[in-house]
């Protein structure tokens, strides 16, 4: 197996509010990442876990470079990305679908337009798109609700519309920051297969960012255990049960 | 109450006038037609620079938005009588005249411009910051993630240029100063100076219905448009 991501002494801080300073006065950073190194196999499921404000989403958002690291490189099917132009950085982002809690779609475009556009953006044939529209929909089993606007959806229809949105110009990865926390169990449950079916039968490496332990135990083949910006271990998942072995990590997998 | 003689007496005079009030009224199509497409044109760009050179967006540039909320402050702030005047000089020199409908057209668009950038850029702060970001991470240029900023915003876009058309045309009443025309100028001319009631209160009806009847209409495109 080659490695698809791979992170090397990634670091990200951010400049807090105005109301929080250093004593000697000065603007205090907080340093959301601490230098982190992490690759990720191709085909892989693999988790960012931990606590709010353990860096978990700043460190997926360093994969896609919406957050740009203060330092170190980020690998991506071998390419590094923080030595990009913005315009090639454009063309490496259409190998890499996202899906967001929130699910952002777009209000004022239909759930086939939604899925479109992505495609238009990523340089699609256009006398492709319409087909390859329709396929993604028949994966996330949305067909029937191509000419429907977001807000007549349901929000396990609209992860679905956002899954098949990310996909639509077959990525290699598929960035997913915490697209069940929105939903309920049941719903949860279905997204988790289609997630697992599109890795399975795509063979799409997916990374998926989660405060939920039962997400990361059905899903994830690995997992990051995360802890105020620091990478604790990499743990093993067998046999649906996460495989910890420093006492945060053991801590933060039992207490669930 | 008026008697009915008193009334075919007013409908008379207003008969008479048949040929200013139509003037009026063309004078005041023109000024709002040319200042209205003029102030979307300029104030949609400086609108959408306004938004994307602020915070947190990706054109994020502290002295690029200072100054450019400077100059929408400093021209907000002048009282329109006095932005007219103080035009002059500019609109003789690009126009070839001081005076008249057209004069009028360019001062009420540098100030329905600026009025409509503010405008502008608080309905795009209202797209939900996701969208911008999932628009980002599918690899849209800039350019794709602006018609994306302005198509989520265009039921509250359709509003305010509803809001701009309205306030231009009451703005108009005051270009009437530099003998820009129309209707208000008409009012006050004739209704306020001569004593003409009946004129005054004709036009207070005409502008009533063409208010509402901009209104009405911004009111139904913009639900029509609103799909969120």
């Amino acid at each position: 197996m080659s490695d698809m991501i791979v992170l090397n002494d990634v670091t990200k801080s951010f400049l807090s509010d105005r109301s929080i300073k250093n004593k000697d006065g000065k603007p205090h950073w907080f340093t959301a990442v601490e230098p982190t190194s992490l690759s990720i196999q191709q085909g892989e499921i693999f988790g960012l876990m931990g606590y709010s404000g353990a860096g978990k989403s700043t460190l997926l958002r360093l994969i896609n470079m919406l957050e740009r690291p203060d330092s170190g490189q980020v690998i991506v099917d071998g390419t590094d990305l923080t030595q990009l132009s913005a315009s090639d950085l454009r063309i490496a982002r259409h190998n890499m679908g996202m899906i967001f809690q929130q699910f952002n779609l777009m209000s004022n475009r239909t759930v086939f337009d939604n899925v479109a556009f992505n495609l238009t953006v990523s340089g699609y044939p256009s006398r492709d798109i319409h087909k390859r529209v329709m396929d993604c929909l028949d994966i996330v089993d949305l067909t029937d609700r191509a000419s429907h606007y977001p807000a007549q959806l349901s929000g396990g229809q609209m992860q679905r519309v956002g899954i098949a949105r990310a996909i639509a110009p077959s990525p290699k990865v598929l960035l997913a920051d915490e697209p069940t926390s929105a939903l309920d169990p049941a719903t949860t449950r279905s997204l988790l297969t289609c997630l697992r079916d599109i890795n399975e039968q795509l063979g799409v490496t997916i990374v998926i960012v989660t405060h939920e332990m039962s997400v990361i135990r059905r899903l994830c083949h690995r997992a990051a255990l995360l802890h105020q910006g620091q990478l604790l271990e990499v743990a093993d998942i067998r046999d649906g049960l996460i495989q910890a072995t420093t006492p945060i990590g053991q801590g933060l997998v039992y207490e669930d | 109450m008026l008697t009915g003689a008193e009334l075919s007496a007013s409908i008379d005079k207003l008969f008479e006038l048949r040929k200013e009030i139509w003037k009026a009224f063309v004078d005041t199509f023109i000024m709002l037609g040319i200042s209205t497409t003029v102030a979307i044109l300029i104030g949609g760009l400086f609108g959408i620079f306004l938004f994307l050179s602020s915070d947190r967006q990706f054109l994020q540039n502290k002295s690029l938005y200072g100054v450019l909320g400077g100059i929408t402050n400093f021209m907000r702030a002048f009282p329109f009588v006095i932005l007219m005047i103080a035009m002059s000089p500019f609109t003789k020199a690009i126009v070839g005249t001081g005076i008249g409908p057209i004069a009028a057209s360019l001062v009420l668009a540098i100030a329905g411009s600026f009025y409509f950038a503010r405008l502008v850029e608080q309905n795009l702060r209202e797209v939900p910051r996701g969208i911008i970001e999932a628009t980002e991470s599918m690899g849209a240029s800039p350019f794709t993630i602006i018609k994306v900023l302005l198509n989520e915003a265009r039921s509250g876009l359709v509003l305010s240029v509803t809001i701009l058309c309205i306030s231009l045309l009451s703005y108009s009443a005051a270009a009437g100063m530099i003998g820009g025309g129309g209707l208000g100028d008409l009012a006050i001319r004739y209704g306020y100076y001569r004593y003409q009631t009946e004129v005054m209160v004709f036009i207070v009806i005409m502008l009533s219905i063409m208010v509402i009847s901009i209104q009405g209409l911004g009111n139904l495109l913009a639900t029509r448009l609103d799909k969120r």
